[in-house]
């Protein structure tokens, strides 16, 4: 008893005392062991053979992938003047389930994003998970929506691209879709270097949703890289607006103007009309969207004369004083006749040019081979795209010589019967700007030169066609309203007729191709204006003026010094202020 | 025996303080990283409009109309121009 006495009091207890039978407590030991085991399997199951998946969820409950934006490049002139950039704008979107406003809410919604409060309940009718209720809105203004905290109505930001050169450099520069993506011009030419790429982190969030750790960066952000155009804006403007200005007064129905460096082939300005408001693309037509001086072509007409006779002159056979008989203005070739405008008697090769003679032009044309006439075409890049890269442009229509009859040679010999863009009429009298020679054009801002073109005619003949090309703005020449007070330049009209149907109906391409200055070309200026109807239609009366207000504002934006006297002339010498000022300088 | 065990279990301590700490430390650091970019980009962001905002206010459309009508400016006239020479 002393024993009992020391040991626990349940002891007292009679049924205690009594035996347990055996297998009890080992059956009880068992189910322990038993579902010890279960728990360490089980364990051992998720730690060990299951584990990425619950790892996966650990992490989705903290980490996050976040995409990180990456912008699009700009577009810049050749001075670095922004002419396209991106910027952030915000989308509103809803899901319609969530969002029940009541009507003040809906008013206000709607009235914030000045839409009619209908259209609001029609878009949160649908039976959709997303709706976009506007597209592009100020971020100020999608500030001010989350502000007010609607169920179900949230923003996204994203792009917008914004062009503040407005319709003035529409053209060139094309636009972007809603996506930020180009779909035009100089935005889908040079998409890959615009495009920006979109990056991916994955970092570590914390309980009020601060990014408290970077994990791993998966794709860093590529911007897009900045474009820089070979572009003038100055001149583009003095472009624009003197072609605007010669549309309206000569009720025109289109028109373009390119200008090109002549030193180093870079497309200073591209200007066309009928534009459009690249900001606001609303009521867009097909017929403001043509880039009329690189995607349509026209029959260039007299302005191909120069390459006539500079390939006369290379063959040896002329020079610029052989007389070619031009009387009476009238010339049958097979059962065709082809006809002066205003009958000529004998004249020059250059005064051909001066007073721009088809009959002259064909009889020079008629005693070439039509191979080397073709191979000439061919050299000035006419009857092929010149790849610039550009969207859509053509390469006019040249057709192969052997096809050629004798009438169409002498036709083609004046720009009928071939097709050219306006760009590649600028482009081919680099010959006559520089010695002979061409390099290729250029959109993006050069660097350096190109080294050497490829020479089509001798120095010597560019150099004599360029004194030709003088006297079209002389006194007795075509163009006489394309001169410009201070420079020498030179030119060549253009009015041709326009095939309506197969047939030349009485509708008119007015052009004007000059370079200046003339003692040392540095710019080219092709002018086109297509159907004038006010009056005139004759290349010198609608397009010269234009090329005079265009070149001579590029020329002197370009500080080109000036090369012929100014009347009256007043010069400030050097020397003058120096002797005045004594013996300090 | 029992010593060494403390002066361990006191270094354990110590130092998994020193990690809770400097991870505290390294995540204010990363919050003001984190601010910095997002600052950084807003500027990028501003810059390019204020870019924009400057082309639009440098347009040639409206310099040449201001020229004209508020100030009465006008292109010279041939007679008018001096042209200064540079001697070489």
């Amino acid at each position: 008893m002393t024993k009992a006495k020391k040991g626990v009091t349940f002891n007292h207890n009679p049924l205690l005392r009594s035996e347990l039978p055996a297998w009890r407590p080992r059956f009880v030991l068992l189910c322990l062991l038993g579902g010890s085991l279960a728990l360490i399997g089980r364990a051992a199951y998720l730690q060990g053979v299951n584990d990425q998946f619950l790892q996966a969820k650990g992490e989705s409950r903290y980490a996050r992938l976040l995409g990180v934006p990456a912008t699009r490049g700009k577009i810049t002139d050749r001075q670095g003047d922004v002419l396209a950039v991106s910027s952030p704008v915000k989308s509103i979107w809803a899901i319609p389930e969530d969002a029940r406003l009541s009507p003040a809410q809906t008013r206000q919604l709607a009235g914030l994003l000045e839409m009619d409060v209908n259209e609001v309940n029609q878009k949160l009718a649908v039976d959709k998970e997303f709706v976009y209720l506007k597209r592009q809105v100020s971020p100020e203004l999608a500030d001010h929506i989350a502000a007010l905290k609607l169920p179900g109505i949230h923003d996204q930001r994203e792009y917008r691209r914004f062009y503040p050169g407005g319709e003035v450099t529409a053209h060139m520069l094309g636009f972007t879709g809603v996506d930020d993506k180009g779909q035009e011009g100089i935005e889908l030419a040079y998409e890959s270097a615009l495009a920006g790429k979109p990056g991916s982190r994955r970092v570590v969030k914390d309980r009020r949703g601060n990014v408290v750790e970077d994990v791993q960066s998966i794709r860093p952000p590529q911007d897009g890289k900045e474009v820089a155009l070979a572009l003038d804006n100055k001149i583009q403007y003095l472009a624009h607006a003197a072609l605007k200005q010669a549309i309206t007064d000569n009720k025109a129905k289109a028109g373009g103007v390119v200008v090109l460096d002549a030193k180093t082939g870079e497309i200073l300005a591209l200007a066309n009309a009928p534009t459009f408001n690249p900001n606001n693309r609303v009521h867009l037509t097909g017929d403001q969207l043509r880039n009329r001086a690189l995607t349509d072509t026209y029959e260039p007409g007299s302005t191909m004369k120069p390459f006539t006779a500079a390939l006369a002159l290379e063959n040896g056979k002329f020079t610029s004083n052989t007389i070619i008989n031009c009387a009476p203005g009238r010339m049958t070739i097979g059962t065709a006749t082809i006809s002066d405008a205003h009958p000529h008697g004998a004249l020059t090769v250059a005064q051909v040019i001066q007073k721009s003679s088809n009959i002259g032009a064909a009889k020079m044309a008629l005693t070439f081979q039509p191979e080397v006439m073709w191979k000439m075409f061919d050299n000035l890049g006419f009857g092929s795209p010149l790849k610039l890269g550009f969207p859509g442009e053509v390469g006019g229509r040249l057709r192969p010589a052997k096809s050629w009859r004798p009438i169409e040679q002498a036709t083609m010999s004046y720009g009928h019967g071939i097709s050219v863009s306006l760009m590649q009429m600028a482009n081919a009298y680099q010959v006559f700007a520089r010695d002979g020679d061409m390099v290729p054009l250029s959109l993006s801002r050069l660097d350096a030169p190109p080294l050497h073109g490829t020479q089509v005619f001798s120095p010597q003949t560019a150099r004599e066609v360029r004194q030709m090309l003088e006297m079209v703005v002389q006194p007795g020449g075509t163009a006489t309203q394309a001169n410009i007070p201070g420079y020498r330049v030179g030119g060549k009209t253009g009015t041709a007729m326009k095939l309506v149907g197969g047939r030349y109906a009485l509708k008119y391409v007015a052009s004007f191709v000059g370079i200046a200055p003339i003692s040392d070309p540095r710019l080219i200026v092709a002018v086109m204006i297509d159907e004038p109807t006010g009056g005139k239609h004759y290349g010198g009366d609608v397009a010269g003026p234009v090329f005079a207000q265009v070149m001579g504002g590029a020329l002197r934006t370009l500080g080109v010094p000036a090369d012929a006297p100014l009347k009256p002339l007043q010069v400030a010498r050097q020397g003058a202020t120096s002797a005045a000022s004594g013996e300090s300088m | 025996m029992a010593r060494l065990n403390g002066f361990l279990l006191m270094l354990v301590v110590a130092s998994s303080l020193g990690v809770v700490a400097s991870q505290h430390q390294a995540r204010k650091l990363y919050a003001a990283v984190e601010r910095e970019q997002q600052r950084s980009s807003q500027l990028e962001v501003e810059w390019g409009q204020l870019q924009l905002e400057q082309s639009t206010w440098a347009a040639h459309a409206r310099i040449e109309k201001l020229a004209r009508e508020k100030l009465a400016m006008r292109p010279p006239q041939s007679g008018q121009i001096i042209a200064i020479e540079e001697r070489p």
